[in-house]
């Protein structure tokens, strides 16, 4: 409730929405900088990308930095970027988003190990309806070795996505 | 602003989610039905995404370049050998190509033949990978007032990369071959028995439709085929090897782990798009409209 707080001038404004953007903001830069051609030559589509996990930590952290709205944001800009079929992205990401919300109260509080094993249970659910649904609207059976090698880049490395959102909300706490 | 109730304002936010959802299902659909719509949008996220690519890419080149050379300096030697080798055998090869140069020259005055024509090209700048697991394509950095078309030909030093898929006003993006939507018409340069080359997602393509008892070998060379008008023939593709279970792949001759540049070929045909993209190609611009 606003009520009884001094007005705020747009310098506070401006300085709250910045920081009500930062995590959206570096999530998109992440999948934006994923597209970038690898520094050690390697496979080509094998970047990772960060938005499942940039949705689940802010989601599972502090869902109020990461709304439905910019969750459907970078579903859509994913969705773009890789000319996959629109909306996929965008559900899947959803989907996250909506059963991390049901679930925080309990895994907010475990150690990080058990929070790892979570994200690796949900991305796989969510690789699987992801597979299931490309096949389903280029009607026919895909390759599955492809999406479960991303699977396992996505799930491994996690950790390090979660470290730098970790110092993100430090900063943002202590500003 | 508004003011609302809060009760109001919990029952809206609770809303928001499935909304989006629904909204998804919505987007899926109209980009099944409008195929053009989605286009649109993605020819102007990488219009828009282009330029960053571009300055951001090239540092990534040049650390990549010093990477390489560490490695380079690795293993000189070895490479010192095997390039003089490669040279005397060039050589080799120099001659015989200039001496059917000549005689080729000499046949084609005796029987009055045209010269082919020597096709032009574009060289562009690969600036993104957008690859997922499920759609293998690149973004190109055109430059404004380009000449790229969609259904263009696009090949790195070695052989065949991909064709032009959608054109932006200073993007463009490859449909790359080892997608599992491209399908590409080629022939056995040994035998000139036609198959069709189709992406599987991985990173050997795979031969299919081949005529009853001409099955191609392990071994040989691939290249395309200008079956239907799509393709001019005999653009460099791959050599045929044995994959898992039997199945006949094509090692491609491009590098498609290192694009950098691509040169897209302007042959001037009116060619078939993968299946996914229903636009017809542009006709070819005339010099001076």
């Amino acid at each position: 409730m606003a009520v009884g707080l001094p007005r705020q001038t747009l310098l506070q404004r401006l300085d709250t929405a910045a920081h009500e953007a930062a995590p959206a903001a570096l999530a998109v830069v992440l999948v934006i900088a994923s597209c970038l051609p690898p520094l050690v030559p390697g496979q080509p589509g094998l970047i990772p990308s960060a938005a499942p996990a940039a949705v689940f930590f802010w989601t599972l952290y502090r869902p109020r930095l990461m709304s439905p709205l910019a969750v459907f944001g970078l579903g859509l800009l994913c969705d773009l970027l890789a000319a996959a079929p629109l909306g996929l992205n965008t559900l899947l990401l959803l989907l996250l988003h909506g059963i991390v919300l049901t679930q925080r109260r309990v895994l907010a509080r475990q150690s990080f190990l058990l929070v790892w094993i979570a994200f690796a249970l949900l991305a796989t659910a969510l690789f699987a309806v992801g597979w299931v649904l490309h096949a389903a609207l280029a009607f026919r059976v895909l390759p599955v070795l492809p999406p479960l090698v991303e699977l396992g880049l996505v799930i491994a490395v996690y950790p390090a996505f979660s470290w730098l959102f970790v110092r993100l909300e430090r900063t943002l706490q202590a500003a | 602003m508004i003011r609302l109730s809060v009760p109001f304002r919990q029952a809206l936010a609770r809303l928001v989610l499935p909304l989006l959802i629904a909204a998804s299902f919505g987007l899926m659909l109209l980009g099944k039905a409008d195929t053009v719509i989605a286009e649109r949008a993605r020819v102007a996220l990488a219009d828009f995404l282009v330029p960053v690519y571009d300055v951001l890419s090239r540092p990534v080149g040049a650390v990549q370049d010093a990477i390489e050379a560490v490695r380079g300096i690795a293993d000189i030697h070895a490479e010192n050998a095997r390039l003089r080798e490669e040279n005397a055998r060039l050589r080799r090869w120099h001659d015989v190509a200039m001496a059917l140069e000549a005689e080729n020259l000499a046949l084609r005055a005796v029987l009055n033949a045209p010269a082919e024509p020597t096709p032009g090209f574009i060289t562009t700048r690969v600036v993104a990978d957008t690859g997922t697991s499920y759609a293998r394509s690149v973004l190109l950095s055109t430059g404004p007032r380009h000449a790229v078309r969609k259904g263009q030909v696009a090949l790195d030093e070695n052989g065949l990369v991909g064709r032009v898929s959608e054109v932006g006003s200073r993007s463009a993006r490859i449909l790359l071959v080892t997608d599992i939507n491209s399908r590409i018409p080629v022939q056995i340069e040994r035998t000139g028995h036609r198959a069709i080359l189709a992406g599987t997602n991985g990173p050997a393509p795979r031969l299919q439709h081949w005529a009853e008892g001409s099955q191609p070998q392990p071994g040989d060379r691939v290249v395309t085929s200008s079956q239907a008008g799509a393709l001019p023939a005999g653009l460099p593709v791959g050599t045929v090897r044995q994959g898992h279970g039997g199945v006949l792949e094509v090692e491609l001759a491009a590098d498609m782990n290192r694009l950098t540049f691509v040169r897209l070929h302007d042959f001037g045909l009116s060619g078939i798009l993968p299946p996914e993209q229903v636009a017809r190609p542009e006709p070819r611009r005339r010099p001076g409209s």
